[in-house]
């Protein structure tokens, strides 16, 4: 599956959640399918997508939490997974779309793609759920189950290394970020 | 074990005095009194990170969020978590406020702390993040509290070193 048709089969799922993600093609498809003040996306700092999630979840422990991961990102981070296990928050959804590559700059192959399983590394690391997801229904199902849940959820996705033509946004990071806590801020305010 | 129960008390009064309910840590001796009191502490929640980069999402994110977090982390945890405080912190204008046990410096006796005791200032400089040296218990609470003050101000990381001469008795 394509990560475009992917984000788009969970889009109506996420577009009202917190939903943070990681730089690349990831932020630039989800961006271009529609952007929402209560999605961020992290340009750098990479691996650092979940350890977020996590400070996010468990400051708003009523909101449901949507990280969507890679698989670079995750490998720069992997102890992100036995961290987030330990404290298991019920309200955060931990999406990796594995293309076994860093596509965003030149598209070599990351472990996953000489046999790394990560979602192998989810459950051996105590997430109570993991989740394979390779098809948009299975994926939208699983992401409306995890939501559905009361139980910390890793999915990974396997999608093919294709990107998007241009990974411009209209959005600058600072304005991203205000915009965002402004966002979190309404939502706190809601409970 | 001479770390300073009474300072470390101390420290984890000013920490409660900002409100501060997130606290990221990664187990070093000097910090074993601050963690077990976080522990203990029903109002905050203590995240035993794996490794420090961590502690700078887990702070962002909470920060976002609109609530107070602190990492305690030894001197050479900051060493590891720079790029995440490059490149997220200091990126995107998140405030932090960073307890930073100094190990390495006057009077360490271990020569495996020496060289990153001799480099956290010049690197805390060369980042431009403001930092207090705690020393004195009577200037705890009024310095952390103002630490976090300028953090929130400034939006950007403050560092707190944890000298010597506060955490160690002997």
């Amino acid at each position: 599956m394509l990560r475009v048709e992917a984000l788009q089969a969970i889009y109506p799922e996420v577009e009202d959640q917190i939903v943070v993600t990681i730089m690349g093609a990831v932020a630039a498809e989800l961006y271009t399918l529609g952007h929402r003040s209560n999605f961020f996306y992290l340009e750098h700092a990479m691996g650092l997508a979940s350890s977020m999630g996590l400070g996010i979840a468990l400051a708003i422990p009523r909101r449901k939490v949507v990280v969507i991961d890679g698989d670079g990102s995750l490998l720069m981070n992997l102890g992100t997974l036995s961290t987030m296990a330990r404290y298991r928050p019920g309200n955060l959804v931990h999406i990796v779309f594995d293309n076994g590559s860093l596509l965003s700059v030149g598209g070599f192959p990351t472990a996953t793609a000489t046999g790394t399983d990560l979602a192998g590394v989810a459950r051996a690391c105590a997430i109570p759920q993991v989740t394979e997801a390779h098809t948009p229904e299975r994926l939208k199902q699983a992401v409306a189950d995890a939501l559905a849940g009361e139980m910390l959820t890793t999915i990974v996705s396997k999608v093919e290394a294709i990107g998007p033509k241009s990974f411009h946004m209209d959005l600058p990071l600072l304005e991203n970020r205000f915009q965002f806590k402004r966002a979190l801020e309404a939502l706190r305010q809601q409970e | 074990m001479p770390v300073s129960l009474a300072n470390s008390q101390i420290i984890y009064n000013a920490l409660k005095a900002c409100d501060v309910k997130i606290i990221s840590a990664l187990p070093e001796t000097w910090l074993v009194h601050l963690i077990r009191m976080a522990d203990d502490d029903a109002e905050v929640t203590l995240i035993r990170v794996a490794k420090e980069e961590e502690a700078i999402g887990i702070s962002a994110g909470a920060h976002l969020a609109g609530v107070n977090s602190a990492l305690l982390m030894q001197n050479h945890g900051f060493l590891a978590a720079i790029n995440p405080i490059v490149s997220l912190a200091l990126l995107y204008k998140i405030p932090l406020l960073m307890l930073i046990s100094y190990r390495g410096h006057m009077g360490e006796r271990d020569p495996w702390q020496t060289q990153g005791g001799m480099v956290t200032e010049p690197l805390l400089r060369a980042l431009g993040i403001p930092m207090w040296h705690l020393s004195d218990p009577h200037d705890a609470q009024r310095r952390i509290k103002d630490a976090q003050t300028l953090a929130h101000a400034a939006l950007s990381p403050v560092a707190v070193l944890l000298t010597r001469e506060l955490m160690w008795e002997e």
